[in-house]
């Protein structure tokens, strides 16, 4: 593994570049709607990158332009060293793609869909078999080789999706929004394959929809809003930026809400948020220590507490602090 | 977090290792991807056999109601018209199934495999060369199923197997050049059945409006001058002097200038439009 990473960049001194991505201004206008709007990215090598975004903010596109697929309209990007524009056959030969929609033919098996990955890159008809068999097998897909790719469940395709990236293994991998769908097992496993992947040396630049997938994933987060990037960092820093998580409390008796709505908000000097459970509310942005006190208060006075919890900001809460709008679709669907 | 039992987590220690050995071979050059792709479309007919009714079925309901309707009233006689009718209904049901060339790309189009296709290291016009390649052995398919069924109801082809054999071969060929238009008009309508009924409104005119079904010399003059230019009449009165062992240079030659033609023009087009839609 690593002497052939050796060699991969021995061959691509051009590429000395410690980013796997540079991206500056790209633009990608489609009739009226401006998808992209100036993204600007710097990806280092060997990590997992998240952009995130609410749908329609520009993800899908910029990764079309990073991946070739797409000519930007303006701005420039290198990715490993090469232009995407003037290198772009370069570029193909090091990166993968695992698109929105899953990219493996559905009248195909699964087992027909990597030989013919492994044709289509070069691999003798011998060791596309072997390879194919390898893959399937570490996937956990097996069982399911032999079937057609329509049978499969949402995680089987997308498991299937991510073994056809790395019939040849990548030095950079595009996953655009592997897990939007998926249940939570699922999810899981696309979860530990990433980690699989990035433990390798592959850089990984994942597109998401949630804080939680980029905060366990991503070493570095772009949040990107209308075609732009408004804010990037480590997922701490994101998190610290946007300020402490709310105290949400649920009552025994929906009848004493507004009693512990002035109590919290005397307490806590902040605004009460009143839910749409009759007896819930919360406070937004509230100090861990401060509300361990108020609770205590909110117990003292009689109150009967049902549970309560001090919570991480949520994407809408990053959104709305960053944007100053919630984290809503931004356009009926999205711009491809 | 919640990773779940350990049953249900893939292994990281395998995909590690199957990331380790997946070595890059030299790149394929363009045939071998293109002969790749036509592989693809030779397992959808595998998986799909449904698709095969059309270049199966049709074509038998075709010569048998031409021949059994038609024959007696245009030629006197069942056999005597099925002499006539053979040639031209073989070059109609190749000719028909071509549209489905532009009906599938159109279907590609709309999934995320093409996606994947487009982001590899590959000579850009493979995925549809071999495409059209793989669709050229439903051709040969639909030219041998008209052919067994005309000769079990008594057709007789005159020039023997080596002329059967060169006209099969023209009507693919020819085939193949047509092919390229349905595939730009796939490339150019927002969905399959668009392709379809584009397709049809322009194979029908193109093969009734010939000498495949009636002698040219029985129409009005104006529909006479029509006919004669059609390309396909060409291409019908090549396959009828293959198989019946009179055909000359001056016959095939225009067929497979205009099959070339037509590839020359409309591949490129296709390829350009894919590109910029895909």
């Amino acid at each position: 593994m690593t002497s052939m990473r050796m060699t991969m960049r021995g061959t691509t001194m051009s590429s000395r570049s410690t980013l796997a991505i540079e991206a500056s201004g790209l633009v990608k206008t489609f009739g009226r709607i401006r998808a992209v709007a100036g993204v600007d990215l710097a990806v280092p090598r060997g990590a997992v990158y998240g952009v995130l975004g609410p749908n329609g903010a520009g993800k899908t596109t910029t990764v079309r332009m990073l991946a070739t697929l797409l000519r930007p309209d303006a701005g420039d990007a290198r990715v490993l060293g090469h232009d995407i524009v003037t290198e772009a056959d370069t570029v193909r030969g090091l990166v993968s793609l695992t698109g929105q929609l899953a990219s493996v033919d559905d009248d195909l098996t699964g087992r027909e869909n990597l030989v013919l990955l492994g044709r289509l890159l070069g691999y003798t008809r011998a060791r596309a078999k072997s390879r194919a068999a390898e893959l399937l097998e570490a996937f956990d897909l097996a069982e399911a080789a032999g079937r057609l790719v329509k049978t499969y469940s949402g995680g089987m395709r997308r498991r299937l999706d991510i073994a056809a990236s790395i019939v040849v293994t990548p030095e950079l991998m595009f996953l655009d929004e592997p897990t939007t769908g998926l249940d939570p097992r699922s999810r899981n496993q696309v979860w530990d394959i990433v980690r699989a992947l990035v433990a390798q040396g592959t850089t990984v630049l994942l597109t998401t929809q949630y804080l939680e997938e980029a905060d366990q994933l991503a070493d570095g987060i772009a949040v990107i809003d209308r075609g732009q990037v408004i804010a990037e960092g480590t997922p701490a820093q994101l998190k610290a930026s946007v300020g402490r998580g709310a105290l949400s409390v649920r009552l025994l008796d929906a009848g004493q809400r507004a009693a512990a709505a002035e109590l919290l908000g005397r307490a806590l000097g902040a605004e009460v948020r009143m839910e749409h459970d009759p007896a819930a509310l919360s406070v937004p942005s509230a100090d861990a220590d401060r509300a361990a006190v108020a609770m205590a208060e909110l117990a003292r006075s009689g109150v009967p507490i049902a549970g309560f919890s001090v919570g991480q900001p949520s994407l809408d809460e990053v959104f709305l602090a960053l944007t100053g709008h919630p984290a809503e679709d931004e356009t009926d669907e999205e711009v491809r | 977090m919640s990773t779940g039992s350990t049953t249900d987590r893939v292994s990281e220690v395998r995909i590690g290792a199957v990331l380790a050995s997946g070595d890059r071979p030299p790149r394929p050059g363009g045939a071998a991807a293109a002969l790749a792709f036509g592989w693809r479309g030779m397992l959808k007919i595998k998986h799909v056999p449904e698709q095969l009714i059309d270049v199966t079925a049709t074509p038998v309901l075709f010569v048998l109601m031409f021949t059994f309707m038609f024959g007696g009233a245009i030629a006197g006689s069942t056999q005597e018209y099925l002499q006539f009718l053979l040639p031209g209904i073989m070059v109609m049901s190749v000719l028909f199934t071509t549209v489905y060339s532009g009906v599938a790309l159109n279907t590609d189009m709309t999934k995320g495999v093409v996606d994947r296709f487009r982001s590899l290291p590959i000579p850009r016009p493979a995925p549809l060369v071999g495409a059209v390649l793989g669709d050229s052995v439903r051709y040969l398919l639909g030219a041998v199923v008209v052919l067994a069924v005309g000769m079990a109801i008594g057709y007789r082809p005159e020039a023997g197997a080596a002329g059967v054999a060169g006209a099969v071969v023209l009507v693919v060929i020819f085939a193949f050049g047509l092919a390229w238009v349905f595939t730009t008009v796939g490339t150019l309508m927002r969905s399959p059945s668009a392709v379809m009924n584009a397709g049809f409104m322009t194979i029908f005119p193109l093969t009734f409006l010939s000498n495949a079904f009636v002698d040219p010399e029985t129409l009005p003059e104006p529909l006479e001058v029509v006919v004669e230019a059609n390309p396909v009449s060409h291409l019908v009165t090549a396959v009828r002097g293959l198989m019946d062992g009179t055909a000359s240079a001056g016959d095939v030659v225009p067929v497979l200038i205009a099959a070339a033609a037509l590839t020359a023009v409309f591949a490129p087009l296709t390829m350009h439009l894919y590109r910029r839609r895909a």
